[in-house]
């Protein structure tokens, strides 16, 4: 596998998009994109993530015996998850009041250990390093566009900003209740998927 | 792959744990200090909040500087004239933790499962000008997994809920988690505590029970599907408001005043 730094990333992104490809971290997919400013602060936490546990785990990939090397790896994740929840403990004490037990669900995030497990324990440092940071980027993408069109049509907001004014707030809009619900995130991402698809038909699974 | 030696899984466990655990340890110490002034400026606003005055464009310690932090005595619930004792300074959870200011509570009357208390409470006075408006009142008790943790307004009459706010718990979100939705926490305002005889009446009930106009006023709605929350954050009223809460305080204070 000698791909290039841009590969690596642009493949995570778009060719094999964990979310869309993978259907990975397809949890925390539907619980934090009801706003915008959850799912980017999930998003930077989860590639940070990602990518450093990819790093660390390649690092000493050598060192690792096979028997214990789920557990070595979850044992990496947890520790770079408490530190990420620590960190917006002591700095962005609202966002780690909504995002709540998200942070630490990071941890089953199958998107990371997938990487640790099919990437990183085979490939040096640095690749695996832009490997968790494409993957995270991927799963970023997916979140940010299911998060623009829930808060959009939800609530008539980007960012918390208004875009369309509400009814109850005296505008026009009438917005769709079904996108406030996590269930919404379902079927978004199973269009997402099923656009990316049929632009790429390549990804489709074989019958 | 070359056989392992069996021992070095556990060389590579230990050495690996020792070193996640040494990181895990640094950020939690490292960090503690932004954390607490967090939480603090986060308990002051559920202050505000159930005092239904918090407003979010006017800085916390600014809206926080008018409201009157006091010290009371829950057992002879007279005001605390300590010099040696800062209210500022006072930490509650604390003073119940250790044994000069805090007592173990038997079985029975721990209805609230705190299993100790404190022997002084703080209580946060609002005013406006020099009339006495409300007063908030820190309460918590055990819920399904956690202790929770919430403020209590109570109206000058010393009787009527203003309004209530849970700042701290680890119910499950969504179900007993949604003590913090304020739409649930605006059902208990205007509730009573007491009756016309002065005895406890107030009482969370299971969401949706029917109930008569008189005894309405000494309901709050429970949550759906949660019912042990439903049943702690009773029990932690039923404490609080009762003898071994802040009830001789309420006497106190109904006697002799803010000055009391």
């Amino acid at each position: 596998m000698a791909e290039s730094s841009k590969e690596l990333i642009v493949r995570s992104i778009f060719k094999r998009n964990p979310i869309a490809l993978l259907v990975l971290g397809i949890c925390s997919a539907l619980a934090v994109t009801g706003q915008m400013s959850t799912a980017l602060v999930m998003s930077i936490c989860v590639t940070l993530v990602t990518a450093f546990s990819s790093l660390t785990i390649s690092i000493v990939r050598y060192q690792i015996p096979n028997t214990v090397r789920i557990g070595l790896q979850i044992m990496v994740i947890a520790t770079l998850v408490i530190l990420v929840d620590q960190i917006l403990q002591a700095f962005f004490y609202e966002l780690s009041k909504q995002l709540s037990i998200f942070v630490g669900l990071i941890i089953t995030n199958c998107i990371i250990m997938g990487r640790a497990e099919g990437f990183a324990m085979s490939n040096p440092p640095i690749p695996s390093f832009i490997d968790g940071i494409g993957n995270g980027l991927g799963y970023s993408l997916i979140l940010m566009s299911v998060a623009f069109i829930r808060e959009l049509f939800g609530a008539g907001t980007i960012f918390g900003y208004t875009i369309f004014t509400t009814v109850s707030n005296g505008g026009w809009y009438v917005p769709n209740g079904m996108l406030v619900l996590p269930a919404s995130g379902f079927f978004l991402i199973a269009m997402l998927i099923w656009l990316i698809r049929t632009y790429d038909p390549e990804q489709q699974e074989s019958q | 792959m070359a056989k392992e030696h069996p021992l070095k899984p556990f060389y590579s466990v230990l050495v690996l744990a020792f070193a996640c655990s040494a990181l895990v340890a640094a950020a939690a110490v490292g960090l503690e200090p932004y954390q607490t002034v967090n939480k603090t400026l986060n308990q002051k606003k559920n202050i505000l909040n159930a005092a239904g005055l918090y407003q979010p464009e006017v800085g916390v310690e600014e809206q926080f500087s008018t409201i009157e932090t006091r010290l009371v005595d829950l057992v002879s619930g007279t005001f605390v004239e300590d010099p040696d004792i800062d209210p500022f300074e006072f930490d509650q959870l604390d003073a119940a933790m250790s044994d000069e200011n805090g007592r173990d509570l038997d079985p029975d009357t721990d209805i609230a499962g705190i299993r100790r208390q404190e022997k002084y409470s703080l209580v946060y006075l609002v005013k406006d000008g020099d009339s006495f408006e409300q007063v908030v009142l820190p309460i918590r008790g055990k819920g399904l997994w956690s202790t929770l943790y919430a403020y209590v307004a109570i109206d000058a009459d010393l009787n009527t809920i203003r309004g209530v706010s849970f700042y701290e718990h680890g119910e499950t979100p969504g179900l007993g988690g949604e003590v913090e939705n304020p739409r649930w926490q605006k059902g208990w305002q205007d509730k009573t505590l007491y009756d016309q005889t002065d005895q406890l009446a107030i009482s969370v009930v299971k969401s949706g029970t029917q109930a008569s106009p008189e005894e309405r006023d000494y309901q709050i709605d429970g949550l759906s599907g949660a019912t042990i929350t439903t049943q702690g954050v009773d029990s932690m009223m039923q404490f609080w408001f009762g003898d071994h809460g802040f009830k001789p305080f309420f006497e106190q204070f109904k006697n002799g005043g803010l000055n009391g």
